[in-house]
C-alpha cells in the first residue's frame, strides 16, 4: 500500500483539544487535501475551542466561526461573497459537530445541500453534545451512557442515519471517514473538492472525555468501529452509487469496539448482541447496496 | 425618471441602484414583493447579484453575514416574525460590523395572526447593534437604501430600514427613480477593511474573553455615536446631488408651536395634513418626525424640543409593561433638560388598526385639554 498524505501542515500545534479528540486530526487530514485556497467555516462545538481563542488561530487558512444552526447557511452565503469578490475558485470547508449537524444545525443544512450549493461540509460526529459536557444528541447510539441518559435510563433510540438523509437530497457526493483510515479520508476530500455542488463528509471522531475511553486508543477505536462494520467507510455518489471503500479484513466482534468504551460497560451481553444484530443487517443492506450500484464484492466482504 | 410604484418596489429599485451583490431572503407577507423582484432583476441580468433562496430568516441572516464578511455588499428584506427569527443573528451582523443593509416592513407579532402595520417587530430588536432608520414615503424607502448603505459603510454598522406594512409597502405613489451614474458617483463600490480572503490566513469571531470583550463593545457604541453624524453627512450629501435633502429628525412647522407631535413611519404623513390644517385656524402646533430610532439622536432631540410645553408622542407600538417605546425614549433623552416638555404618551393603531386624521385630532385635542397625561398610557380608540 503506499501512502499519499501531503507534508504540508495548516494546522499549527498549539490548538487546544483534549488529547486522543478525533477532531483535530480529521481537519488536520482534510486542510492536507484541500491546500491554502480554502476558508474554513467553524459551527459551535468543541471545535469552537479547540481553534483557539482571539486573537490567536491554529489554522493556516481564513476561518469563521459562526452560530450552532448556521453551518449550511453561513457557507452559502460565504461562497457566494467570495465569488462576487473574484475568488472562484476557493473552497468553502463547513466543520460541525453532531449537535450542529443532526440536530440543530439540520434546517440549513438540508437546506443548503437541496440548493446544491457548492461547499464540502465536515461532521465530525463524537456522538454526543461533547462541548457542553456530554449530553445526547441524535448521533448518540442506542444504549450508550450520556449525561442525560444516565444508566438507569440509557439512550433507546438508534443512532441517526444522517448519511441516508444527505444522500436523499441527491448530493453529488456522500462519505463517510475515520482518522485511522487517513489516505481513505484525505482521497475522499480531495475527491470533494473537485466536485461542483454540496458534499458531505461524515467523520466518526472518538472523544476519550465523552466515550470514557483512553485517549491513546482514539485511532484504535476508529480502526475498530471500520473493522466491525458498526461504522463503515463508503461513498454515495448523486443518492444512489454506493462504493465501499474500506473492506475490513476479517470483521470483528463488535463487543471489542464497546468494551474499550466506558458508556457502554453497562450493557449486558444480550445488549451487545442486540448491538451486534444490527450491525450485521445494516452492513448486509450497505453492501446489498454496493453491490447493485455495480461494486465487486471482495469474498470476505460478504 | 418618475414611476408609481409601491414602497416594497422602492425597495428593490433602490437595491438594484445600490449595486448590491448578494441577497439572500425568505418570502413573508408584506415584504414579499421586494424579493420578488429582485429575484426578476437577477434572472434579467438587471442586477448583477447572486440570489440564495434560503429556508428561512435565520438561515437567511447568516448568509448575508457570510456575504458580507467575505467582502461582498449584501441585502436582505424581512418583517415581523420573519426578523424575530433572526434575533440571534442580528447580533453577529452588529458585532461583527458587517455593513449589511436590511428594509424591514413593520407587521404585527402573533397571536393571533397579523399582517398589518406595527412597529414592534423592528423596536423589540433596538438593543442588537443595528442602526434603524424610518421612512415616511416610498420616495424616502428608495433614497434611504442608497443612503443606508453609504452609512454603514462608513460606520461599520448594519442598517435596518423601515417601513409600514401595506400604508407603505402596498400603497403606490410617485417615485423619483436616481440615475444610475449619479448613484455609483454618490456610493462607490464597498471596499472591506477586513474579510475572509484566500491567502490571508485570519480567524474571525473566535473565542473572546472578558480582557478583550469590553474594548470590542466600547467600539461599537463609539460607532453608534459616530452614526448620528454620519446620517446627517450622508442626507445633507444626498440632497446636493439628488435635490432631497434628509436628516436624522425633522421639524415641521414647529415655529413657536405649544404642542409638538412626535411621531415617525407613515402617521408623519397623516399628522402633516393634521398640523396644516390646525396651523391654518391659527393654532401653534407642529410635528417633529423621528427618522432615526438607533442611534437614538439626543442632541437633536433636545435641540428640536428645548422650549416647546408639550409634547404628544404617538407610539403605534408597545413594550408591554411599560408603554409606547418611542415615548419612553423619548422621556430619556429629555431627562436632565432645563423645563423640559410635558409627554403625552399616546398608543394608537396596533395591529394595523387605521390612524385617521380625525385620531391625530383627538390626540391634539387631548393634548390641548390636559395639563398632564392622566394615565401613563393614553390609549387612543380602544374598546375598553
Amino acid at each position: 500500500m503506499s501512502y499519499d498524505v501531503p507534508e504540508q501542515e495548516l494546522m499549527t500545534p498549539g490548538h487546544v483539544a483534549c488529547p486522543g479528540c478525533g477532531a483535530p486530526m480529521a481537519v488536520r487530514y482534510a486542510l492536507k487535501a484541500l491546500g491554502e485556497n480554502t476558508v474554513v467555516i467553524i459551527v459551535a462545538s468543541c471545535w469552537s475551542i479547540i481553534a483557539g481563542p482571539f486573537p490567536y488561530t491554529a489554522v493556516q487558512v481564513p476561518l469563521l466561526h459562526t452560530l450552532f444552526a448556521t453551518g449550511g447557511s453561513v457557507a452559502s452565503g460565504v461562497k457566494a461573497g467570495l465569488e462576487a469578490c473574484g475568488y472562484k475558485d476557493t473552497t468553502v470547508l463547513t466543520v460541525a459537530g453532531d449537535g450542529g449537524t443532526f440536530d440543530i444545525g439540520i434546517q440549513a443544512l438540508s437546506a443548503a445541500v437541496e440548493r446544491n450549493e457548492d461547499f464540502i461540509y465536515m461532521c465530525y460526529d463524537n456522538e454526543a453534545y461533547m462541548n457542553t459536557g456530554i449530553q445526547r444528541s441524535s448521533a448518540t447510539p442506542w444504549g450508550a451512557w450520556t449525561t442525560t441518559t444516565p444508566v438507569k435510563h440509557p439512550k433507546e433510540q438508534p443512532k441517526k442515519d444522517m448519511v441516508a438523509i444527505m444522500a436523499a437530497h441527491r448530493i453529488p457526493y456522500t462519505a463517510t471517514a475515520t482518522v485511522a483510515y487517513p489516505e481513505d479520508l484525505i482521497r475522499k476530500v480531495k475527491k470533494a473538492k473537485d466536485i461542483r455542488g454540496s458534499k458531505f463528509l461524515h467523520v466518526l471522531s472518538p472523544c476519550p472525555s465523552g466515550w470514557k475511553s483512553e485517549p491513546a486508543q482514539s485511532v484504535l477505536l476508529s480502526r475498530l468501529a471500520v473493522q466491525s462494520c458498526l461504522f463503515p467507510l463508503y461513498e454515495v455518489e448523486h443518492g444512489d452509487k454506493y462504493t465501499i471503500t474500506v473492506w475490513p479484513r476479517e470483521k470483528v466482534p463488535v463487543e471489542r469496539y464497546l468494551r474499550l468504551q466506558g458508556r457502554f460497560a453497562h450493557l449486558k451481553p444480550e445488549d451487545i448482541r442486540y448491538i451486534q444484530e444490527n450491525v450485521d443487517r445494516e452492513w448486509e443492506r450497505l453492501v446489498a447496496k454496493a453491490k447493485a450500484s455495480g461494486q465487486e464484492i471482495p469474498s470476505t466482504g460478504g | 425618471m418618475e414611476k408609481v410604484i409601491m414602497g416594497n418596489h422602492a425597495v428593490s429599485y433602490g437595491v438594484q441602484l445600490a449595486r448590491v451583490q448578494v441577497i439572500a431572503a425568505y418570502p413573508i407577507t408584506p415584504q414579499t414583493q421586494v424579493v420578488e423582484m429582485l429575484s426578476e432583476f437577477c434572472a434579467d441580468g438587471l442586477l448583477d447579484a447572486k440570489f440564495i433562496k434560503v429556508e428561512s430568516e435565520h438561515s437567511v441572516m447568516a448568509a448575508v453575514v457570510g456575504a458580507s464578511i467575505a467582502g461582498a455588499r449584501a441585502f436582505t428584506a424581512t418583517s415581523s416574525h420573519g426578523l424575530a427569527l433572526m434575533h440571534e443573528v442580528l447580533h453577529w451582523a452588529s458585532g461583527g460590523r458587517l455593513p449589511i443593509v436590511m428594509a424591514n416592513v413593520n407587521r404585527a407579532l402573533g397571536p393571533g395572526w397579523n399582517v398589518w402595520t406595527e412597529q414592534t417587530d423592528s423596536l423589540a430588536q433596538r438593543d442588537t447593534g443595528w442602526i434603524q432608520l424610518y421612512c415616511e414615503t416610498n420616495q424616502e424607502v428608495l433614497d434611504m437604501v442608497i443612503q443606508a448603505y453609504k452609512i454603514a459603510e462608513t460606520v461599520l454598522l448594519p442598517v435596518m430600514l423601515v417601513l409600514d406594512a401595506f400604508v407603505l409597502s402596498h400603497t403606490e405613489e410617485p417615485v423619483d427613480i436616481p440615475d444610475q451614474a449619479a448613484v455609483d458617483r454618490f456610493l462607490p463600490p464597498y471596499q472591506p477593511k477586513f474579510r475572509l480572503q484566500p491567502g490571508n490566513p485570519c480567524s474571525f469571531y473566535g473565542l473572546v474573553a472578558p480582557e478583550h470583550w469590553m474594548e470590542l463593545r466600547y467600539k461599537m457604541q463609539r460607532a453608534m455615536e459616530q452614526a448620528v453624524e454620519v446620517t446627517q453627512q450622508v442626507g445633507a450629501e444626498f440632497g446636493q446631488v439628488f435635490g432631497r435633502p434628509y436628516d436624522v429628525v425633522e421639524k415641521y412647522r414647529m415655529e413657536d408651536a405649544e404642542i409638538v407631535l412626535v411621531t415617525s413611519g407613515s402617521i408623519v404623513g397623516t399628522s402633516r395634513e393634521v398640523v396644516d390644517e390646525l396651523r391654518a385656524q391659527g393654532q401653534r402646533v407642529g410635528l417633529l418626525k423621528m427618522r432615526m430610532f438607533r442611534p437614538f439622536p439626543f442632541v437633536a432631540v433636545r435641540e428640536a424640543l428645548a422650549g416647546v410645553k408639550k409634547v404628544a408622542v404617538i407610539d403605534r407600538n408597545i413594550s408591554y409593561g411599560h408603554g409606547g417605546i418611542f415615548a419612553s425614549e423619548l422621556k430619556a433623552a429629555l431627562y436632565g433638560m432645563p423645563n423640559p416638555p410635558t409627554v403625552f404618551p399616546f398608543i394608537i393603531g396596533l395591529g394595523g388598526r387605521d390612524v385617521t386624521p380625525q385620531s391625530i385630532h383627538k390626540i391634539v385635542q387631548y393634548t390641548q385639554q390636559y395639563d398632564k397625561p392622566a394615565e401613563e398610557i393614553i390609549w387612543m380608540e380602544v374598546k375598553r
